[in-house]
């Protein structure tokens, strides 16, 4: 594992364990804002699961939750208040290096990046060209078709199911 | 962090009234708006039904992910995730807070119809929603 995977671990863990209900103790701002992952979830996990806050940088978050009316071929459109504070709380939890795509671009997507391509090839972890587009799970985007914890945050190696 | 008062307003405004809305309290205020461009118009849970399951111009109909019996569960087109049934009487949670109706009405008009809905379309709709799972789903 390159140091890079690790730190982006590390700060995954930092996120996760502040999207899980319970809420830790390290965790100050979610003691200082306890509406903030209901509201986050309510809000962005209705079409899908709320995806972790720190598999995008700051500026793809910015990027996504400027542009919610055409939202990857829906409107998922927000009052300004609600996806201004939304947008804040991505900010707080992103991460700090750059995501982009494969063109170097700021990347909208957590499936188009870098690392998940490479957390995601195939012939690795039981994973095999072509898995995404099995009927179950349809999309790579599609985070709860393997990972059964993926609502709540979790992306644990024990929670994982193949289609 | 963002200070604890920008959270309040947005609490505050997921929160919505102190009282929780019922679903015939939409039907009554979008049947009277509608009222206000139509003093004939009543609203008509067949109509709605019927409407519910067109194409307006667009690729979806409303049942594309609601299916055609919104006393059932649907499945979002795109992302495939589960949507709990939209009929009142197989969902209590549903038609009761106006911030979420305003909210889906906005999304879902524009995806289905390529604009927001009028107000008489919204009524028919509603009293189709109330309709449904209550009859064996008739309408009137
Ligand atoms: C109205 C439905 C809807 C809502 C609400 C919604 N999304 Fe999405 N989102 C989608 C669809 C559809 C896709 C595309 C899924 C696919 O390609 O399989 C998507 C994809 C995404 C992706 C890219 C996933 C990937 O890595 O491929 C991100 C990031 C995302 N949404 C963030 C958000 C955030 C943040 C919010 C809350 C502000 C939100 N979504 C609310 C419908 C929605
Ligand atoms: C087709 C199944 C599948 C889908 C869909 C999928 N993953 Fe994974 N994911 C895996 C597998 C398999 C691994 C490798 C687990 C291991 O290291 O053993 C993995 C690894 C991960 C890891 C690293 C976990 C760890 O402990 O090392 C994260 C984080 C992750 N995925 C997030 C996501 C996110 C976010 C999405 C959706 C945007 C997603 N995955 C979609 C199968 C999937
Ligand atoms: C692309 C998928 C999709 C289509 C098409 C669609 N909806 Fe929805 N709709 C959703 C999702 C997702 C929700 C939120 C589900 C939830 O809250 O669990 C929703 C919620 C709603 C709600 C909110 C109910 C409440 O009490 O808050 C109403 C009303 C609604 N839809 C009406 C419609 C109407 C009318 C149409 C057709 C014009 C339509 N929908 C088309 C996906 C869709």
């Amino acid at each position: 594992m390159t140091t890079r995977t690790l730190t982006m671990l590390v700060a995954m863990g930092a996120a996760m364990s502040a999207l899980a209900s319970g809420g830790g103790d390290d965790d100050r701002d979610r003691r200082r804002d306890p509406v903030a992952d209901r509201i986050y979830v309510e809000e962005c996990g209705s079409c899908h699961v709320a995806y972790p806050p720190a598999l995008l940088s700051r500026a793809s978050w910015k990027a996504v939750v400027g542009r919610l009316a055409t939202h990857f071929g829906v409107d998922a459109s927000l009052e300004p208040a609600m996806g201004a504070e939304i947008n804040a709380y991505l900010q707080a939890r992103a991460s700090l290096r750059d995501t982009v795509d494969g063109d170097g671009r700021t990347a909208l997507r957590i499936t188009e990046t870098a690392w998940f391509r490479h957390e995601h090839r195939p012939g690795e972890h039981g994973l095999y060209r072509g898995v995404f587009e099995q009927a179950s799970v349809g999309s790579p985007a599609k985070c709860d078709a393997c990972h059964r914890g993926a609502a709540g945050g979790r992306y644990g190696e024990g929670e994982i199911r193949l289609p | 962090m963002r200070p604890t008062r920008s959270w309040l307003l947005v609490a505050a405004l997921l929160a919505g009234p102190a009282w929780a809305e019922r679903p015939a309290d939409f039907l009554a205020r979008f049947e009277a708006e509608a009222r206000s461009q139509d003093a004939s118009f009543a609203a008509s849970a067949s109509r709605g039904r019927q409407w519910f399951e067109s194409r307006h111009g667009e690729d979806w109909s409303c049942s594309t992910c609601h299916t055609r019996d919104p006393a059932r569960s649907g499945r979002h087109q795109v992302t495939g995730k589960a949507i709990e049934p939209m009929a009142p009487a197989a969902n209590p949670q549903r038609l009761t807070s106006g911030r979420s109706v305003a909210k889906w009405f906005r999304r879902n008009c524009r995806d289905v119809l390529g604009r927001e809905c009028s107000a008489a379309e919204k009524a028919d709709v509603v009293a189709w929603l109330i309709d449904a799972g209550r009859s064996t789903g008739e309408g009137r």
